[in-house]
């Protein structure tokens, strides 16, 4: 974590009311601009408020979230939501949901520029045929399709996604993995997302933020992805460097993450470079849990 | 589609058969009972009625019993051929009737839609506010339109106004109850994408929550307007001079059952149109999710 970090996470903690032991504390990560970063971690660590605070819907109760050096208070334009369940408005076409956002950002322009936009990121994600329809008439992957387009038509600097593929069937969660994977190619886009899917965080994310269980959850550890930047889908799975990251992934979910839980895990979390490192192990198996990684009582 | 044209089709004809079953039993059960038998009179003072004026044997039905078809039908016929005419105070054709009954609760349910919207909304986005009114709410809710009638006859002292103020009384309940409930109960989701997204307090709720609550509404006021409808007719009974309810009393008093029977059919044909009417903003307000 460097201090020119674009987004920057310091100290973060939120307990709820009613309840001794915070859902998490002493989260710290930052996120570099261009970057994109998964977070992964059982139910219940506390991901979803993380990614609202960060969007400005919910407030933490200690520590600080910095955007381009200034300090995140409340929702903005610059920080585009893609929400868990699309959460489109059902009684506006697909044109007129991502206008309402696009009329948000840019309220003087005329309607045919707003038109302009929303046609220019229907296409992006390939929907142009369905764009003057309601939502109830599209598919899962549609809607979730409509969401993202939304999210990026305001063209903010960074992307919040709260595990956007969650409710979608195989096949068509990797077509809009694709999909995503070339959008924020193509723009350079910085992106914080939520999964519950292992292989979906290695095909895109450049890091991951792995969390331990609540209560008192926190950044345990932060995986550098080895695998190249170009890696595709189709042939991720190929690659032996793709297991050893994985491995390392589900053994941090299998095992650590239980005994790292109660703030047991490190408060400034490592950078670990699976497979290249020489230690890691090319088949799967147990990592112990290490001590030695900074973990306070 | 095809399926269902054919069940409409069928079902339109049982409601004919139905009602041509109805007509026939209304006939069969008014046929007179053979003139001058029934009247228990002898020829010769059935000759001294008829010298009067009066034939028995024309008018035992209508003097006895309930009206025939035919008699139906020439009152049906008489008032829509002139639906508009004005002889005084108490001989007005029933679209006259009509149209003060249908301002009447235009006024009522409009002034009632003006206050329970917007109140309903300041009660859905506030749980402070809901909590406040909840109260009065539950008091005044369950009173009869027509209890309020005698204090509004003595405070405004009009009672025509008085009867619009009956009308508001009732309509305003469903409407803000549902309006509440409706905008309290819009999706978090669709809020936090206004929020996400800066929009303004005032573009939320014209763009987010009023057509989010828009069914709820909806049904609210259609709910009111039959309520409206309910109680206008009773309420013009009690206060008269003009109005659908007002000409029911009146033909009452001339005992003209037929025009009463007539009056009846209109409340019921008009009260199915407005309702009609909200049914068919519903259908254009609602949402698939």
């Amino acid at each position: 974590m460097s201090s020119d970090d674009f987004l920057r996470v310091e100290g973060l903690a939120k307990t709820y009311p009613g309840s001794v032991e915070p859902v998490f504390d002493s989260v710290n990560f930052g996120i570099a601009k261009g970057e994109f970063v998964c977070i992964i971690g059982h139910s219940g660590c506390g991901k979803t408020t993380i990614l609202n605070v960060l969007a400005g819907l919910e407030q933490a109760s200690a520590g600080h979230v910095f955007m381009d050096r200034r300090e995140i208070a409340g929702p903005s334009l610059e920080r585009g939501v893609v929400f868990q369940g699309h959460a489109l408005m059902p009684w506006l076409s697909v044109r007129k949901n991502i206008a309402f956002a696009v009329r948000s950002k840019w309220p003087d322009w005329s309607a045919q520029k707003v038109d302009a936009q929303v046609e220019k990121y229907v296409n992006l994600v390939g929907l142009s045929s369905a764009i003057d329809k309601k939502p109830s008439a599209l598919s899962g992957g549609m809607k979730q399709r409509v969401g993202i387009a939304r999210a990026f038509a305001i063209e903010p600097k960074m992307l919040l996604l709260d595990e956007p593929f969650g409710a979608l069937d195989a096949l068509t969660r990797g077509t809009i993995q694709d999909e995503l994977l070339r959008i924020c190619a193509e723009t350079h886009q910085t992106v914080f997302m939520i999964t519950h899917d292992v292989d979906e965080a290695i095909l895109l994310a450049d890091r991951i933020l792995l969390m331990s269980n609540g209560p008192q959850a926190r950044v345990a550890e932060i995986v550098r992805n080895t695998m190249s930047r170009d890696r595709q889908r189709a042939t991720l799975h190929h690659d032996p460097q793709f297991y050893r990251v994985r491995n390392h992934l589900v053994d941090f979910l299998v095992a650590r993450s239980k005994e790292l839980s109660h703030g047991r895990a490190p408060t400034t979390p490592p950078e670990v470079t699976p497979g290249l490192s020489g230690d890691e192990p090319p088949s799967a198996e147990i990592i112990p849990f290490q001590p030695h990684h900074g973990a306070r009582q | 589609m095809n399926a269902t044209s054919r069940l409409n089709l069928q079902a339109g004809f049982v409601s004919v058969a139905i009602l041509l079953v109805m007509l026939a039993i209304w006939h069969f059960a008014t046929l007179p009972s053979s003139g001058a038998a029934a009247t228990g009179l002898t020829p010769e003072q059935i000759e001294y009625q008829k010298m009067l004026g009066k034939d028995p044997t024309k008018g035992a039905k209508a003097n006895n019993g309930f009206p025939t078809l035919t008699q139906m039908r020439e009152t049906v016929v008489r008032n829509l051929a002139s639906p508009f005419y004005d002889n005084g105070p108490n001989d007005k054709g029933i679209g006259i009737q009509l149209g003060h009954s249908l301002l009447r609760v235009a006024l009522g349910f409009g002034i009632a839609a003006l206050v329970a919207i917007p109140l309903g909304f300041v009660i859905g986005m506030s749980p402070l506010m809901y909590r406040a009114l909840d109260p009065f709410i539950q008091v005044l809710k369950p009173i009869s339109p027509l209890a309020w009638m005698p204090l509004a006859l003595y405070t405004i002292k009009d009672s025509s106004i008085s009867g619009i103020f009956v009308i508001f009384i009732c309509s305003v309940w469903p409407m803000l109850l549902n309006t509440a409930f409706g905008v309290a109960n819009v999706r978090r989701e669709w809020l936090n994408v206004a929020k996400t997204l800066e929009v303004p307090p005032m573009r939320t709720a014209f763009e987010v929550i009023l057509p989010a609550a828009a069914p709820t509404i909806v049904t609210g006021m259609r709910i009111s307007m039959g309520i409206a409808w309910l109680v206008i007719v009773a309420a013009e009974m009690l206060v008269g001079g003009t109005g659908i309810g007002y000409f029911v009393w009146n033909e009452w008093n001339n005992l003209s059952l037929t025009n009463v029977i007539f009056a009846i059919l209109v409340i019921g044909v008009v009260g199915m149109a407005l309702d009609m009417l909200f049914a068919r903003l519903q259908k254009v307000l609602s949402y698939v999710e």
